[in-house]
């Protein structure tokens, strides 16, 4: 993916020559080894701090909320299904974007590389297409990209964006043979004791810094939930009842939203699987209403819209 | 002062054998990374560790600690009389700890403990705790303690100081709290020159590898207002998500929030660590919020931590180098970086 980066450095200095946007938000090459910045640029002389590499993990859409200007965004698979949601649920409009579409192969689990070096330093990182290096002080390993992408991207089923103004490179090939939900089926299999025990323990360390709601483009409300302190709804204490009642409101909020970016899991540092939250809530959604988040600007969300002749009988 | 010698497995052996005397931290693998906890027979402490993901400082300042408690029944003869909540105090030890996390103590101490106000609970719990160090044989390309007055070996904040010699552990006494520790702790020998030689050789050897130097020498002669209306806040704020990854993980990040929490008639007043990245953190009463927006809290944070408490503690930086924020940002929001354009 790497040779994206000249093509990607070459549109936005055309669209500031054009006059077509205000600003560019892309990534720029991060202080440390796996960790892209999200930056915004606001004329072409700015334009070769943009990168992209597979470490561009942050949702960008998380960037627009209630923006005035006009934007030129480059975006993802996930990314442009989040500014479908966005533009869908008000926050951002269509004529304020020119859409930069980027075919993605998928971004790095960072930690799974940092488990398969066994948690030395990581000074360095190269692509080398569908293969990558890590260098350390005294080690130099290659890995196959592939075998360690993050979970939501190894079962991605779309890479190329479903929005867009122009794409930086041809399509590339979707995912259609993996099983999405193989997880969450075993999950599905507990029995309620179980499930509790399993998502209790997935959330032992959470410190409650929020990242996980902040990193997620969802989460715009003004005020979230945990916030409201006149009254207040959630404990601010390390008890386990309010933690876990953040996290499956946290969840539920995403209900019919959610496009497993994976930001939220990729954000956390106490590396809690937050995706086993919302990825149920995906699977319902896909079951029971044939809905998948953000995929077109031509539906109102699952979650808003009324259809008198819905087939289920409890709504009618 | 004591200088001893242990093999690894005489000074695990030391440590259980101190147990009825302390409670010991020892850094332990878990999952993904390093965490402190009280040494059992269940926990193999781990001192092959770069440092621990979350800073030891809950160990001093709980996550959330219960102050006080009382009772809405009215039948009761102390309804509504509010109570110090009984709290342990006992001994206990952190064996492991850098020697940047323990000088991050010396940094917040004036703010828990100082000639105008003492908090009680930071105090006495920082003195019960006996702080054993653990010197940085290999120092993360992150780690900058050598630039905000630390070092890999430094003693700052320490009662005693390990140096990892390979197969054993060389223990230096620093403190009397540390002498107390030493003296109970069993097996070892009386380190010879040759052991000491290979201490100082070490230390020596490895803080002149920190290649990180993060200027902060100018800091003091800024002006607040200068530097508060600088033009640089937005581009450091724009990718920051608001989140408290960098304020929790931080040993030096102290600021609190006091709550009640009642569950029946049974009421708490929980001290709880807050984040200034939060917009709650400066709501008011009356609705307005004087951080409202993301640029505002992204800029009192390192404000805090390089202007303010420079020109109110004289004491450096409010940072001890200990790079935990440069490494677990989820977007990337580099201290090192924000302090060369303030300092510039």
């Amino acid at each position: 993916m790497l040779e994206y980066v000249e093509k990607i450095r070459k549109t936005a200095g055309k669209l500031f020559e054009e006059d077509k946007v205000d600003v560019f938000i892309g990534y720029k090459k991060g202080s440390v080894p796996m960790m892209n910045q999200p930056v915004l640029i606001s004329n072409a002389d700015q334009v070769d701090l943009l990168h992209w590499d597979s470490n561009c993990g942050l949702n960008l859409c998380n960037y627009l909320t209630k923006r005035t200007d006009r934007i030129g965004i480059i975006a993802n698979g996930c990314n442009s299904r989040n500014i479908v949601t966005h533009i869908t649920e008000n926050q951002i409009s269509r004529d304020q974007l020119y859409i930069v579409g980027i075919p993605c192969k998928g971004m790095i689990d960072h930690r799974a590389v940092q488990r398969a070096v066994k948690q030395k330093e990581i000074l360095a990182i190269e692509e080398q297409g569908d293969t990558f290096t890590v260098k350390g002080k005294d080690f130099e390993d290659t890995f196959n990209k592939n075998d360690y992408l993050q979970r939501n991207c190894s079962v991605c089923t779309h890479r190329n964006p479903v929005i867009f103004d122009e794409m930086i490179a041809l399509p590339v090939e979707e995912q259609n043979e993996v099983d999405v939900y193989k997880d969450v089926k075993q999950i599905e299999k507990m029995d309620p004791e179980k499930k509790w025990n399993f998502f209790t323990r997935a959330i032992d360390k959470c410190i409650r810094c929020y990242s996980c709601r902040n990193a997620c483009p969802l989460c715009y409300c003004p005020t979230c939930f945990v916030d409201e302190s006149n009254p207040q709804w959630v404990g601010k204490s390390s008890d386990p009842v309010d933690t876990m009642t953040f996290h499956i409101l946290r969840a539920y909020h995403c209900a019919g939203r959610c496009t497993d970016c994976g930001a939220c899991e990729r954000v956390c540092p106490m590396s809690i699987p937050m995706r086993q939250f919302t990825k149920k809530l995906n699977k319902d959604a896909q079951e029971l209403f044939s809905w998948e988040a953000g995929l077109t600007l031509d539906q109102r969300p699952l979650l808003d819209v009324f259809q008198p002749d819905d087939y289920n009988d409890f709504i009618r | 002062m004591t200088k001893k010698i242990y093999t690894k497995e005489e000074w695990i052996k030391a440590l259980a054998g101190l147990k009825s005397s302390y409670n010991i931290f020892v850094p332990v693998r878990d999952g993904d990374f390093h965490t402190f906890k009280v040494l059992d027979e269940k926990k193999i402490p781990d001192f092959n560790f770069q440092n621990t993901r979350l800073s030891p400082k809950s160990l001093v300042y709980p996550r959330s600690e219960r102050l006080f408690e009382y009772t809405l029944d009215e039948n009761a003869p102390d309804v509504n009389i509010i109570k110090e909540s009984e709290k342990d105090y006992s001994p206990r030890a952190i064996v492991g700890i850098r020697p940047c996390d323990a000088h991050a103590f010396q940094i917040v101490k004036p703010n828990f403990e100082n000639p105008e106000y003492q908090d009680p609970w930071w105090t006495q719990r920082y003195e019960s705790t006996t702080f054993v160090g653990l010197g940085c044989n290999a120092p993360d390309s992150t780690c900058f303690c050598t630039s905000v007055g630390g070092g890999p070996f430094s003693e700052k904040g320490l009662d005693a100081l390990l140096y990892d010699l390979g197969d054993t552990f060389l223990v230096k006494g620093l403190t009397e709290k540390g002498e107390t520790f030493l003296e109970n702790a069993q097996g070892g020998k009386t380190a010879d020159e040759t052991a000491l030689k290979a201490g100082e050789d070490l230390a020596a050897g490895v803080s002149d590898k920190i290649e990180q130097k993060v200027s902060t020498d100018k800091l003091k002669h800024k002006v607040q207002t200068e530097l508060f209306d600088a033009p640089f806040w937005d581009e450091v704020a724009f990718a920051c998500i608001n989140c408290g990854t960098c304020t929790y993980l931080c040993p030096t990040c102290w600021c609190f929030d006091i709550q009640d929490e009642v569950l029946g008639k049974q009421g708490d007043r929980i001290r709880n660590w807050d984040s200034c990245m939060f917009p709650l953190f400066t709501l008011h009463g009356s609705g307005h919020n004087p951080r409202a927006r993301k640029v505002q809290r992204v800029r009192q944070r390192f404000m805090h931590k390089l202007k303010y408490y420079v020109d109110k503690y004289n004491n450096g930086v409010q940072c001890s180098g200990c790079g935990r924020c440069v490494r677990n940002c989820p977007a990337n929001i580099d201290i090192r970086d924000v302090c060369e354009l303030m300092n510039g």
